[in-house]
């Protein structure tokens, strides 16, 4: 049996039990082989569940700094024995297994061509302490010791994070290295070496371990944001307490303890979005943060906001649709239900970004966006991106920059007799000017309505002034291109007929995917959309191509349908590449599905044309 | 009548508040509802009410949903901004922009179909927030707009006009407001001006959740035999527990009044909400016995109005929340963005 040897370039997966305490422990293990300096990329893989069904964590390891999810497991760490089967078969060839030894097991229950390292956690644990609750939580710490000295984690590493984590709290600081070290020196005794280790890199830098829906948060601090109004889905829970965590921290007034912000539990997703309608509308910056169900029943709403002309941002967590579908799994599902959210004819901005990086700098941007263009704009996050830690760059704020806060008269603005009328024109641009409730005694109030009405405001079903309106709004959607993030292109080295696609979550899978196929001399250009409407540089990127795939995690290529729906690309040029059974996409799947397309267009790879040699 | 523009001409000796305003400055557009409806005697009670208060009318924000009722804002202060929201959500933006800006009024005005049947949750967790508005439902038991189908609020037993009985249980509103924690809680009949306009009075200057369940016959489907809220069958049914007077600093004090007949009940803002009892046994602090006691006359078939419930300890959603007194929307980067230096130890947090 051969097997597998590998220096900060393998996986290892976690199979545990909901509510045993595993998480901090794996979070733990990762980060101490971040400050050994090598990149790690974690994902939690668990159910709609609070406690007993399985639940896994997978650390991809990569000097290389591939962060996106690999595929496939080279050492697994199987603690629990409901998934034993599915979990051992999951192992790559040559590639180990570890478990808790205390109970034997048959040897039906193995596979030949796996290295098995047991150890008996529960027996060691059991000794160790009297307590059952400290025997399930401390076993985790135990088994994290073990793999320190397997993997060759620097012990010193992990003990310094133990002791940040529970900095202050003296008490449980002692007992957790102490199960630490155990492990370790178990480990050092008994158990025998394997072929994964770890070695002291420099390839982490300056770069932050962040969950994307912390970042989005904090982006809805620093943009401004003072009313957020939330019901709790899975997986956007997690940003509105974030949002509440920073807020205590950043926005309670130093002088008399009170908050700048208000944070609402709303009954429903109708009044959350209701209430950051009365909010923008009231000119204030409002968000609401939900998954798809959320946007399904924010549909009317969203409408009303679209023709009534309020900012309002929604920050959507994505998960696997349709109906509740899988809650706790990843996909990119809900581009053509937010792009066209609602009924009548209507368009919405959306924002798409690739990591918690860009989910801060866009949640902050969407509330500029949403003032200076008087509408709904959407920050379409997920499952992937949100929930799990990742490594990104750090985070900027420029100080000089100031809150775009669009087209508001102020009370001087009325004084001096600006011209008002609530849907006019004025600039050319499709935007009017608005004013706050309670600005002016005489000048400048109005009302707003989901009805048609004319430019001054005034209820009408005159079929011209319906018409006038809704072209000035197709206007304004237009005018929204000079505000929103631009596409990120990258062309291969030499160029290529060929070009890829991609938004979101996609990113880091792509990355490598780009990687893998310029080493194998079958390279493709590649354009990365960051929001919608589609700037000409997309029609552009298309037209310069003989052949574009369109990389998405969802069964109907949505944002293919936008492209062509709204770029107007032609259909037959635009392949699907499709990646949706609620796992993150990877580059392997990215790879083999470009590659055997292109070899079907005659493109081969490199290794094959030597091997032909 | 809505082909006759308003003269702009007003009479030079009209009475004057103490902002120098007439009443024709806190009117709207001209009413499109039908002639005789209870909704234009309401529209007429909140100009008279914001009137005599001396509220600047554009420091209103009036707010409503769908239906006849939710047309209304346009007929009254039309200085102030109105929101003409979704079906049944007024409550859910009214909530919102009270939290943008603590400092304007709120007014909803919302029916019977928009806050019993499709906004019922949103009435009802708006009142137990405690958001700082005063909620009026023109209640009137059927829907106009969609032609005279049965509403929630529809008492058991109570007859359409085309005949048709309705066997489904009403929703009493003013009973789930007091359940709810509402600190202001009042019940009214449009034909009653008297009554109305100084339980509106109260209900605004009240710094909590004021609801007002104000019978509001509609003339053209539910005004005759058989209806529980038609005109006839208010007046005769309607049994007033109190009379208000609300007295402000602006209020000049002219009614003398028997010693031990008056009631006193001061709010946060310093006014006066001064009862004279009708029925003696009702104290409009006790909400236990309000709930009982508007139920047990429920059963009698009279309808309870006056003002049922009210507490001078109310808090509002913003003290709930511990929001900071300036308005959220005047706030700017200085206070909103905690800036670069910040966001340096947040990151170096995460190494």
């Amino acid at each position: 049996m051969k097997q597998l040897q590998a220096v900060n370039d393998f996986v290892v997966k976690f199979a545990n039990v909901n509510g045993s305490g595993s998480a901090s422990a794996n979070t733990l293990f990762a980060k101490s082989i971040l400050r050994m300096g090598v990149p790690v990329s974690p994902r939690n893989i668990f159910p709609s569940n609070i406690q007993g069904l399985p639940t896994w964590y997978e650390v991809r390891v990569s000097e290389q700094g591939w962060l996106g999810r690999r595929g496939g497991v080279d050492l697994m760490v199987a603690m629990n024995p409901q998934t034993w089967d599915k979990d051992v078969a999951e192992i790559e060839p040559g590639g180990y297994l570890f478990y808790d030894s205390t109970k034997p097991l048959p040897a039906a229950k193995f596979r030949d061509d796996v290295q098995v390292v047991g150890m008996p956690l529960t027996e060691i644990c059991n000794a160790a302490y009297a307590d059952p609750r400290q025997r399930q939580l401390f076993k985790n710490i135990v088994y994290v010791g073990a793999l320190a000295a397997l993997l060759e984690i620097d012990p010193a590493c992990v003990e310094k994070l133990i002791g940040e984590q529970y900095k202050g709290k003296e008490k449980l600081l002692g007992p957790n290295v102490q199960a630490l070290r155990m492990g370790l020196d178990f480990a050092a005794k008994n158990l025998p070496a394997i072929g994964l280790k770890v070695r002291r890199s420099e390839r982490v830098g300056a770069r932050i371990f962040l969950e994307g829906n912390s970042a989005a948060a904090l982006g809805c601090v620093y943009g401004g944001a003072t009313v957020a109004a939330w019901y709790p889905i899975t997986p956007s829970s997690s940003l509105a307490e974030a949002f509440a965590r920073h807020c205590r921290k950043y926005r309670t007034d130093p002088d008399t303890g009170k908050a700048r912000y208000a944070i609402v539990q709303a009954e429903d997703e109708l009044a959350s979005i209701g209430m950051v309608i009365g909010a923008g509308w009231n000119g204030a910056r409002a968000f609401t943060c939900t998954s798809g169900p959320g946007i399904s029943l924010m549909q009317e709403f969203i409408g009303l906001a679209y023709f009534a002309e309020i900012p309002a941002v929604v920050i959507d967590v994505q998960r696997a649709g349709p109906s509740t579908g899988m809650p706790t799994r990843t996909q990119q599902s809900d581009v053509l239900s937010c792009a066209y959210a609602s009924h009548g004819d209507t368009k919405h901005v959306l924002l798409f970004p690739e990591d918690p990086k860009e989910g801060f700098e866009m949640s902050a941007q969407a509330f500029d966006l949403a003032e200076r263009l008087q509408t709904p704009v959407f920050v379409l996050l997920d499952l992937d991106i949100g929930m799990n830690e990742r490594l990104c760059e750090p985070l900027e704020w420029n100080d000089a920059a100031r809150y775009d806060r669009g087209k508001v008269l102020s009370y001087e603005d009325l004084e001096a007799g600006k011209r008002f009328g609530r849907y006019l024109d004025l600039d050319a641009d499709g935007v009017a000017y608005r004013t706050y409730p309670g600005t002016h005694p005489k000048r400048g109030a109005f009302f707003t309505r989901g009805t048609s009405r004319d430019r001054y405001a005034r209820y009408t079903e005159e079929g011209s002034a319906y018409v006038d309106n809704m072209q000035r709004l197709l206007k304004k959607f237009e005018t929204a291109k000079d505000y929103i993030p631009k596409p990120a292109l990258r062309n291969a080295a030499k160029g290529s007929r060929f070009g890829v696609i991609y938004y979101g979550s996609t990113a880091p899978a792509m990355d490598e995917a780009l990687a893998i196929l310029e080493g194998e001399a079958m390279s493709v250009d590649a354009l990365r959309i960051r929001a919608f409407p589609f700037h000409d540089e997309v029609a552009d990127f298309v037209a310069a191509h003989d052949h574009v795939f369109v990389v998405e995690q969802n069964r109907d290529g949505q944002l293919r349908t936008l492209l062509i729906a709204e770029a107007m690309l032609p259909s037959e040029k635009l392949t699907p590449v499709l990646h949706y059974d609620g796992t993150p996409i990877t580059a392997r799947f990215i790879h083999g599905e470009i590659a055997s397309r292109l070899s079907a267009f005659n493109v081969s790879p490199l290794k094959k044309t030597a091997a032909a040699d | 009548m809505t082909y006759l523009a308003k003269p702009k001409l007003h009479h030079p000796e009209l009475p004057q508040n103490s902002l120098g305003l007439t009443r024709r400055d806190y009117e709207g557009a001209i009413s499109t509802l039908c002639a005789g409806c209870g909704h234009d005697s309401i529209s007429a009670a909140i100009i008279q009410a914001c009137w005599e208060l001396a509220i600047q009318p554009h420091r209103v924000a009036k707010l409503s949903g769908i239906g006849c009722s939710s047309k209304t804002p346009t007929y009254f202060l039309g200085q102030s901004h109105g929101f003409n929201s979704v079906h049944g959500r007024m409550p859910s933006v009214l909530t919102g922009a009270n939290l943008a800006n603590r400092d304007l009024i709120y007014l909803g005005v919302s029916g019977d179909g928009d806050s019993a049947s499709i906004g019922l949750g949103q009435f009802a967790h708006s009142i137990r927030r405690g958001v700082n508005m005063t909620y009026i439902v023109e209640n009137n038991g059927v829907y106009g707009l969609t032609k005279g189908q049965f509403s929630a609020t529809a008492d058991r037993g109570s007859k359409a006009k085309r005949g048709a009985v309705n066997t489904d249980e009403g929703i009493d509103l003013v009973s789930l407001a007091l359940q709810l924690g509402a600190t202001y809680v009042a019940r009214s009949f449009s034909g009653d001006k008297a009554q109305l306009v100084p339980l509106i009075k109260g209900a605004l200057t009240h710094e909590g959740a004021a609801f007002i369940d104000v019978i509001s016959p509609c003339v053209a489907f539910n005004n005759h035999e058989g209806s529980t809220k038609s005109y006839d069958y208010i007046r005769d049914h309607n049994e007033a527990v109190n009379r208000l007077d609300v007295i402000t600093m602006h209020t000049e004090i002219s009614t003398e009044y028997e010693p031990g007949s008056v009631q006193d009940v001061r709010q946060h803002d310093g006014s006066i909400l001064r009862l004279r009892k009708l029925a003696p046994d009702f104290d409009t602090s006790d909400r236990i016995a309000a709930m009982a006691y508007v139920q047990s006359r429920y059963a009698e078939g009279e309808v309870v109005t006056g003002l049922l419930y009210v507490s001078p300890e109310a808090q509002d959603l913003h003290a709930s929340l511990g929001t900071t007194e300036r308005p959220l929307n005047a706030l700017g980067e200085r206070e909103l963005c905690p800036g670069s230096a910040a966001l340096a130890k947040f990151n170096d947090a995460l190494r």
